[in-house]
């Protein structure tokens, strides 16, 4: 299967995808379509982006071989993407450079975003702060108590952070009311969505700017292994990071793709974030995609330990490649997270944020079913600090 | 036979003078007082109802319709509910058009046929689906077609000339032009941008345009009168049930008395 010419030209991945907004935004969106053809083609734009992933991100991000986890396993030789060690500690980032210099480049001198556990938040605040861009970030209530060091950061940063109380107060309500922002404010401001959802051209463009973590992990992989994994797991939210490491193989059918969704207390309780393992198509936020929605067609509340993955929607492109049966899908409960998050932090030293740790439980799930032989590489999506509060609450320790 | 809608901006013309679209919430707070103030409607002088289909994450709505929409929700009002609505009103009104507003999903869900059919069989005369560009709407426009429904379309002062052409070719029954860039209920307008961008829009369309998004005061609907054929009151009107919750009617009647007043003399 070749997807490569997807999405088409008027952003659809099979029956997903598209541009449903309010006409008011049909216009900006052209503008920006425009825009990120034109430079994603033009050389120096691109040596600009390398240059800043290089030497303000700090990448490349390491291909980790995990002996200790691994042998614990005892099963398939499991690698670890990384991206925890970027700048503000996690993929985020990749995708904020990338939009911040298109941004500078379309004349928009105020950022906004939108941001669940704040990581894209703080990717934003960070990007606005190294180019003099006014930023405000919008930011579900509920999220801001269970996130606090990270609106801490934000605000450090020079960033507006507006919190967000309609609706279930989480990242949904967040993007919005960034999207109520966008349309009030078209003329100058440039809207940094995080994820790879959001009307066209934002999920192909999202995914072009995080692919840079499948063509290296492509590379080190082939270098350190001698071969391409067998194996690829990531957590799905809004899907960025797996898009990133996924789509450079897409077309490497020996490659088995798989996202792990927010199982938050089990699919069977209906207290999840799981619209490709248990939800249906429909329309939110701008594109058609699997969803979190009602026999009436209400968006219904998520559940997930995790702010970055409690999400009712998902990239379209991972619903078609769940329908295309490229990607597989699964997803771990909040307490399966949570001892893959005390496991690899005690056998590896590497504390993960929440969302990576539910792509690693599964991986542990998956790694004792498969031989030695097996090469699986897990997305290391971003760093745990920001969770560690929440983690001890857990235990009944207030820091 | 001419379509309500139609036969509605037809007396308008002979009159002649501007139309009052009023938007509320359906559901908001319950069936039965939405029945009561769509009648207050009509009897205060609306010559159009449109009637918001709640949703759980209204995009480009305002914090006023926001609140109308969850207090909806609150009160169990479902899509099906609305078209149960509709059906009720016009077991004693056949006269006054009513238009549907909101987003897509709940409409996807029900299923293009299936809703188009239910909405025609419950006296709908036409649908604006907010978040629905006609690019996407081929399905859905081919369903209402089926049922005689009208697709109310929105124009936007980010619009160009080619999307202007486009929605117009599209859009059926009349054009809601939206006065400003932002979310409803919000700021107000320049209204020479907006004299400009429908005298555009004329030489594109014979349709009638309404213009909608910070219509406030019956001051601002009597200086629209003169530059388009219907004026658009929606949060306005919101704002009056959400202080009255269980006896707006009369107040709403008022209100709305005031703004075709309005409408009247800046005809003149």
């Amino acid at each position: 299967m070749n997807t490569s010419p997807l999405p088409d030209e008027r952003g659809h991945f099979g029956p997903y995808g598209g541009k449903f907004v309010a006409e008011t935004l049909m216009g900006p969106l052209a503008e920006l379509e425009a825009a990120y053809h034109r430079y994603l083609r033009a050389p120096e734009f691109i040596a600009e982006l390398d240059h800043d992933l290089q030497h303000y991100v700090g990448r490349p991000s390491p291909l980790y071989f995990a002996r200790r986890w691994s042998n614990q396993l005892n099963g398939a030789r499991i690698y670890l993407k990384r991206e925890d060690l970027n700048h503000t500690g996690a993929h985020k980032i990749n995708n904020t450079v990338g939009q911040a210099l298109l941004a500078r480049r379309m004349g928009k001198r105020r950022v906004i975003a939108e941001t669940g556990a704040g990581q894209h938040g703080v990717a934003t605040a960070t990007v606005a702060a190294r180019f003099g861009m006014q930023c405000r970030v919008y930011m579900g209530a509920s999220d801001i108590q269970r996130q606090s060091l990270n609106v801490f950061r934000m605000k450090l940063l020079g960033a507006e952070v507006i919190p967000v109380t309609s609706g279930s107060k989480t990242l949904k309500d967040a993007l919005n009311e960034a999207m109520r922002d966008w349309v009030s404010n078209v003329d100058d401001t440039f809207y940094i969505i995080g994820t790879v959802a959001g009307p066209h051209p934002y999920p192909a463009m999202v995914r072009d700017f995080q692919a840079i973590i499948g063509r290296e992990t492509r590379a080190q992989c082939l270098a350190q292994v001698g071969r391409l994994p067998d194996s690829v797991v990531a957590c799905v939210g809004g899907g960025s990071n797996a898009i990133g490491i996924f789509h450079p193989f897409i077309n490497d059918p020996s490659v088995q793709l798989i996202g792990v969704e927010a199982g938050g207390d089990g699919i069977a309780t209906g207290r999840h974030s799981a619209p490709l393992s248990a939800g249906s198509p429909g329309v939110l936020h701008g594109n058609r995609t699997y969803l979190m929605h009602d026999a009436d067609g209400q968006i219904i509340e998520t559940h997930s330990i995790s702010a970055g993955l409690d999400y009712p929607g998902v990239g379209p492109e991972h619903a078609w490649l769940k329908d295309a049966q490229r990607a597989q899908y699964v997803s771990v409960t909040d307490e399966e997270a949570l001892a893959a998050f005390r496991s690899i932090t005690v056998t590896e030293g590497i504390i993960p944020a929440l969302e990576s740790s539910h792509a690693l439980a599964y991986a542990a799930k998956l790694a004792p079913t498969l031989s030695s032989d097996h090469v699986m590489v897990v997305n290391l999506s971003g760093r745990g600090d920001k969770d560690i509060p929440t983690v001890a609450a857990r235990d009944g320790i207030s820091l | 036979m001419p379509t309500r809608i139609q036969h509605s901006f037809a007396d308008l013309r002979r009159v002649p003078r501007a139309g009052l679209v009023t938007f509320i919430t359906a559901g908001d707070p319950t069936p039965a007082a939405t029945l009561a103030n769509m009648h207050a409607l009509v009897c205060g002088g609306a010559d159009l109802i449109e009637l918001g289909v709640p949703f759980s994450d209204p995009m480009a709505d305002g914090p006023i319709i926001q609140r109308a929409s969850e207090r909806a929700l609150a009160g169990g009002m479902s899509l099906s509910g609305v078209l149960a609505l509709v059906s009720e009103f016009r077991t004693r009104d056949n006269a006054t058009p009513v238009v549907l507003m909101g987003y897509l999903n709940p409409i996807e869900r029900m299923g293009y046929q299936s809703f188009a059919q239910r909405a025609a069989a419950a006296g709908v005369d036409g649908v604006l689906t907010v978040d629905l560009p006609p690019e996407e709407a081929s399905e859905y426009a081919q369903a209402f077609h089926e049922f005689g429904l009208d697709q109310i379309y929105s124009l936007a002062p980010t619009s160009d000339a080619d999307r202007m052409r486009r929605i117009v070719a599209a859009a059926s029954g009349f054009v809601y032009y939206v006065s400003v860039k932002g979310v409803t209920g919000a700021k107000t307008f320049e209204i020479d941008d907006v004299r400009q961008k429908i005298s555009a829009l004329r030489a594109l369309t014979t349709l009638p345009v309404g213009v909608g998004f910070g219509v406030k005061t019956p001051e601002i609907a009597a200086a629209l009168s003169s530059v388009c054929d219907a004026v658009i009151v929606g949060s306005a009107l919101v704002e009056i049930i959400e202080r009255h919750p269980s006896n707006a009617a009369a107040a709403l009647e008022t209100f709305v008395a005031s703004l075709r007043q309005a409408l009247a003399s800046g005809a003149a």
